[in-house]
C-alpha cells in the first residue's frame, strides 16, 4: 500500500510549533502572555482552525520530556531578560548570577597532545618564565565579544522546565512532548502543517525550532534550499557532565571559567560553577579538529584530569552526562528565514553567535520576536504569508542585536581552518574590529588516517589496529589514544566512569517501542568503502558500532540523539525525527 | 448491553526510578519527613503500576460504551503537570488532581484518606458503577497497602489484587477478573457487578502510543483541575523516620543484547556464587 493510499488522520490548529528548545520557549512565552491578556484583541486572536476558540498553539517535542535540553549555558541573557525583566536567577534551580569570570589557556601536562612546533615553543617559554601554574596560565584579559559579566550560567534542562511549567500554566499554549514530527506537510510551494508518526497536523503558520539536525529544518533545506553563499561550514560537538563536586572543593556559584589549549589545541572546554556544589564541566570538538578517529567522551575525561580542573573535581561525582552538535556556522548557514506558512527560529535558523560562543540567548531573541510579529500580523488582520513575515519578522530579526552579532561573528571562525594559532588571531581580529577584518580559511576534509597518524603510528601498525577494532566490533580511537600514549583513565566509579556507564548514570536514554531506527545508511557499498567511519569514532553515545558486513550498525536504544553521525558522514546517512533520546532535567 | 462504568484510577506520581534517588533527612523544606534529595528536579513518571491501571481502565471504558475515567493523582502540582504532559497523550480520562508529597516516605494511611476524601466528593461519580483502579505496588514503596484502604474508607469490599486481566462477560453478566497468585499462576474470579477494587500488576496491554487528539482533549479539564487542587494535609501522626540513608550499590554493568535467558540465568548463578 502506497503512502497515497493510507488514510491519515488529520487535525487542524492555527500554530504548530516544532520542537521545544529556547527558541520555541521564547515564542511561546512572547505569544502566550498576549492570548491571556486578549481583552480588546479577542476577535483577532480568534482560532480559526476552531472557531469560537482561542487561537489554537501547540509544540511538538521529540524528547519524552521538555526538560531534555543539553547544554553548558553561561548567557548575557539580553533577549532573555527584555522578555522576562523581572527574571532572576534564584528563580530557577541550579542557575546563578556569573560572578567570576576566567579565560585559561591549558598545557599539556603529559606531552601527548598534538600540538604544532610553534605551540611547543609557546608552552616552553610559558613553563621556562613560570607562567604556568598547574600546566595553566590564566590571560589576564578577556575580550568584551567573550565576556559574560552580567549574565547568568544555569542548566538549560531547569531552565526550559522551568519557562514550560509557566506556559503551561497559562494554558494558553499546549507542548507535548514524546512527539517525533517526521517532516513538513509541503503543498505547492508552502508548508501546510507537520507530520507526526501517526497523523498529520495541519496549521496556518509552522514555526521550525529543531535544532541544527531537526527533521523538519533539514526537509526544508532539501526542498527550499539556502540563500547563495549559505551552508554549514563548521560544526561541533558538545559534551558535558554536572558534577557534584567534594564538598571540600566547593566553587562559588557564577564561577565561569573558559579554557582553551587542551585535550587537543582545537579542543575548548568550560567549567561553571551552579548553586548547590555543582559544576558543569564540557568541551566541543569542532569540524575542523582533523583527527578522522575524534571522540568527545574519551577527550572529556582527560580534560577533567587536567590538573587545573582536577584541583575542583577530584573526588566529585557525575550528576548527568550530555551531548549535542552545535552550529558553529552561525549566520553562514542561516536559511529561508521564513516561507509561505511557515517561520524558522532558533539555531537551526543560523542564530548562534560563534565568535561570543553564545546560542540560548540569540535563539530565545529570534523566537520573541517571531512571537511579535506574528501578533502583530494578527492584530492588524495580516495574512501569515511570506511576504508579511520577511516584512514583520524577517525586519525585526535584521535589526536587532542578534543580526549585529551574528554579522560581525560570520567570519570569526575561518581562520581556524588554517590552523589553532590562526584561528584565535582570527577571531580576536574579528571581535576587536566589529568583524570588519579576519582572517580567511576554508573547511578541509578530515584528514586521511595514516596522514593524521604519521611519525606517531606505523602505517601497518595501524592498519592491524583499526582492523582488529573492527573485528571486534569497536571503537578505534581508545586503542589508538592508548597507543599514542594518553594514560589510561583511573575509573573511579563516581565520576570517571566507562562510557557505557555514562549512559546509564548520566540520565535515561528512552527508545521508546514502535518507532523504527532514526538513523540509516543509504548505500552500504559507500559505507564499506569508507576507511575512517568517523561516524562510529565520534558517536557520542556508542549507539553506532563497526558491523559485520562493513555497514556501522546502529543501536537506538543507547543513541542521545546528538546528530554527530549526521555532519561526519559525506551524505550517506539519514538521520530522522525519532522519540527518545537521554533524558536528565539537569543538563 | 453492559452498565457504563466509572472506572477511578488513583496513580501517584515517582521519580524516574531509573535515575539516582537519594534519601535526605528532614529538612526546612521538607520539616515533617525525610524527603528525595532534587526530588523537584529529578524527571518524573506516572507510577508504572499506576500507568498499567490506567491503561487498562482506558481498554475497559472503551469497550464498555458511555464508560468514564478518572485519575486521581496525589503530588507536587509543579510536577503533576509536567507528568501530565504526556500521560494525558496515552489515554482519554478527567484528571482529579491532589497537591501533596510524593516521595514515598508519605504514611500510606494518610494517604488513602486523603485519596478517598476527594473520591468521594468526585462529582457525578455513582458508586454503584465504580471500579476503582491502582497500582497494587508503587514504585517509590512496596508495601502495596494505599489502595486496599481506600477501598476500605469508600466501603468497598470486593478487592483483587495483582490483577493482570479484566475482561466484561457477555450479555452485562459482570466481570472476569485474573490475579496473579504464588507460583507463577493465576487465579480467575468472576465479579457480578461494581463496586470493586483492583490493584493492577502489569497486564498485558502495551504502553499506548502518544495520540495528540487525546492529548488536547484531555487538556481541557487538566489545567482547570490543576488550578483546583487542594493541598492535602499529610502532617498527621505517622512513622517517625529515625534516620535514612542509600543502601550501598555495587555496580557490574554489562551491556549485552540477544543473550539466551539460560545463559543469563547461568551468568547470575555463577556470580551469585561468587558473592
Amino acid at each position: 500500500m502506497s503512502d497515497a493510499d493510507f488514510a491519515r488522520p488529520a487535525m487542524d490548529v492555527d500554530v504548530a510549533c516544532v520542537g521545544f528548545g529556547p527558541a520555541a520557549a521564547g515564542f511561546l512565552t512572547v505569544l502566550s502572555r498576549a492570548l491571556a491578556n486578549t481583552s480588546g484583541a479577542a476577535k483577532a486572536l480568534e482560532s480559526r482552525a476552531a472557531p469560537g476558540l482561542p487561537l489554537q498553539v501547540v509544540c511538538y517535542e521529540r524528547a519524552d520530556g521538555i526538560a531534555f535540553g543539553v547544554s553548558g549555558v553561561v548567557t548575557r541573557a539580553h533577549g532573555i531578560r527584555a522578555t522576562l525583566p523581572d527574571l532572576t536567577a534564584d528563580q530557577i534551580p541550579m542557575a546563578a548570577a556569573v560572578a567570576e569570570e576566567k579565560l585559561v589557556y591549558l598545557l599539556d601536562p603529559i606531552g601527548v597532545s598534538h600540538r604544532s612546533r610553534t605551540l611547543r615553543l609557546a608552552d616552553g617559554i610559558l613553563r621556562g618564565l613560570k607562567l604556568a601554574r598547574d600546566s595553566a596560565c590564566e590571560l589576564p584579559y578577556i575580550p568584551p565579544f567573550l565576556e559574560k559579566d552580567g549574565g547568568m550560567v544555569l542548566s538549560l534542562g531547569q531552565f526550559l522546565e522551568h519557562i514550560g511549567g509557566e506556559l503551561m500554566g497559562a494554558g494558553a499554549v499546549q507542548i507535548w512532548p514524546g512527539m517525533p514530527v517526521s517532516e513538513p506537510l509541503i503543498e505547492d510551494g508552502r508548508v501546510a502543517g507537520v507530520r507526526l508518526a501517526d497523523m498529520d497536523v495541519r496549521a496556518a503558520l509552522t514555526v521550525v525550532a529543531d535544532g541544527p539536525v531537526g527533521a523538519v529544518g533539514r526537509r526544508l533545506d532539501l526542498e527550499f534550499g539556502r540563500p547563495p553563499g549559505h551552508a554549514h561550514r563548521e560544526w561541533a560537538l558538545g559534551m558535558k557532565m554536572v558534577v557534584e563536586l567534594a564538598p571540600e572543593k566547593a566553587l562559588r556559584p557564577g564561577t565561569v571559567i573558559h579554557t582553551f589549549g587542551y585535550p587537543e589545541p582545537e579542543i575548548f572546554g568550560f567549567l561553571y560553577a551552579l548553586p548547590g556544589n555543582l559544576a558543569a564541566v564540557g568541551i566541543f570538538v569542532p569540524s575542523w579538529f582533523r583527527n578522522p578517529m575524534r571522540t568527545a567522551y574519551r577527550y572529556l575525561q582527560h580534560y577533567m584530569l587536567h590538573p587545573h580542573l582536577w584541583r575542583y573535581l577530584q573526588g566529585g561525582k557525575l550528576r548527568s552526562w550530555g551531548a549535542k552538535s552545535l552550529a558553529e556556522s552561525g549566520r553562514r548557514a542561516e536559511p529561508f528565514l521564513c516561507g509561505h506558512g511557515y517561520a524558522r527560529i532558533g539555531e537551526g535558523s543560523g542564530s548562534t553567535n560563534p565568535l561570543a560562543g553564545s546560542g540560548v540567548d540569540e535563539a530565545w531573541t529570534t523566537g520573541a520576536q517571531l512571537a511579535e510579529a506574528v501578533l502583530e500580523l494578527l492584530l492588524e488582520g495580516r495574512p501569515l504569508t511570506k511576504e508579511n513575515l520577511e516584512a514583520s519578522y524577517v525586519a525585526l530579526r535584521r535589526k536587532s542585536w542578534v543580526e549585529q552579532g551574528a554579522r560581525i561573528a560570520e567570519r570569526a571562525r575561518d581562520g581556524f581552518h588554517g590552523g589553532v594559532i590562526r584561528g584565535m588571531a582570527g577571531m580576536a581580529l574579528a571581535g576587536m574590529t566589529n568583524g570588519r577584518l579576519w582572517l580567511k580559511g576554508e573547511p578541509h576534509p578530515l584528514a586521511d588516517l595514516h596522514e593524521y597518524y604519521r611519525g606517531r603510528i606505523p602505517a601497518e601498525e595501524l592498519d592491524r589496529i583499526v582492523a582488529d577494532c573492527r573485528a571486534r566490533g569497536v571503537p578505534c580511537h581508545d586503542t589508538l589514544m592508548d597507543r599514542c600514549g594518553w594514560p589510561a583513565i583511573p575509573y573511579d566509579g563516581q565520576l570517571l566512569v566507562s562510557h557505557q556507564d555514562a549512559l546509564l548514570m548520566g540520565g535515561k536514554v528512552q527508545a521508546p517501542a514502535g518507532f523504527a531506527d532514526h538513523v540509516r545508511f543509504r548505500d552500504p557499498e559507500l559505507c564499506r568503502s569508507c576507511a575512517a567511519k568517523t561516524c562510529i569514532e565520534m558517536c557520542s553515545g556508542q549507539a553506532l558500532s563497526p558491523g559485520e558486513d562493513g555497514v556501522p550498525a546502529f543501536d537506538r536504544e543507547k543513541c542521545v540523539y546528538c546528530g554527530a553521525c549526521l555532519w561526519n558522514c559525506t551524505g550517506n546517512l539519514e538521520f530522522a525525527a525519532g522519540a527518545g533520546g537521554l533524558h536528565s532535567n539537569e543538563n | 448491553m453492559p452498565t457504563p462504568l466509572h472506572i477511578v484510577v488513583c496513580g501517584g506520581i515517582v521519580p524516574d526510578p531509573l535515575q539516582t534517588l537519594e534519601p535526605a533527612a528532614p529538612n526546612a523544606a521538607f520539616p515533617a519527613q525525610p524527603s528525595l534529595k532534587n526530588e523537584m528536579m529529578l524527571p518524573a513518571v506516572l507510577d508504572p503500576w499506576a500507568a498499567h491501571a490506567l491503561f487498562e481502565a482506558a481498554h475497559l471504558s472503551a469497550q464498555v460504551p458511555g464508560s468514564k475515567v478518572w485519575l486521581v493523582s496525589l503530588g507536587p502540582k509543579a510536577k503533576l503537570q509536567q507528568v501530565m504532559m504526556t500521560i494525558a497523550q496515552k489515554a482519554p480520562f478527567e484528571l482529579v488532581a491532589i497537591d501533596g508529597p510524593a516521595s514515598g516516605f508519605t504514611d500510606a494511611f494518610a494517604a488513602a484518606a486523603a485519596l478517598a476524601a476527594t473520591i468521594e466528593q468526585i462529582p457525578g461519580l455513582d458508586r454503584g458503577r465504580l471500579l476503582l483502579f491502582g497500582g497494587w505496588e508503587s514504585a517509590s514503596r512496596g508495601a502495596g497497602s494505599t489502595l486496599q484502604m481506600v477501598g476500605e474508607r469508600l466501603g468497598i469490599t470486593e478487592q483483587f489484587q495483582g490483577v493482570d486481566r479484566i475482561a466484561a462477560r457477555a450479555e452485562g453478566a459482570g466481570f472476569e477478573i485474573m490475579e496473579r497468585i504464588e507460583g507463577g499462576r493465576h487465579q480467575v474470579s468472576l465479579l457480578s457487578s461494581p463496586p470493586a477494587v483492583l490493584g493492577w500488576a502489569t497486564g498485558y496491554l502495551p504502553e499506548p502510543r502518544n495520540n495528540p487528539q487525546v492529548g488536547m482533549a484531555n487538556m481541557r479539564t487538566i489545567m482547570p483541575a490543576l488550578q483546583r487542587a487542594k493541598a492535602a494535609a499529610m502532617n498527621g501522626a505517622g512513622p517517625s523516620f529515625a534516620s535514612v540513608r542509600l543502601p550501598a550499590v555495587e555496580r557490574q554493568t554489562r551491556i549485552v543484547k540477544d543473550m539466551p535467558p539460560e545463559e543469563i540465568a547461568r551468568e547470575i548463578v555463577a556470580w551469585m556464587g561468587e558473592e
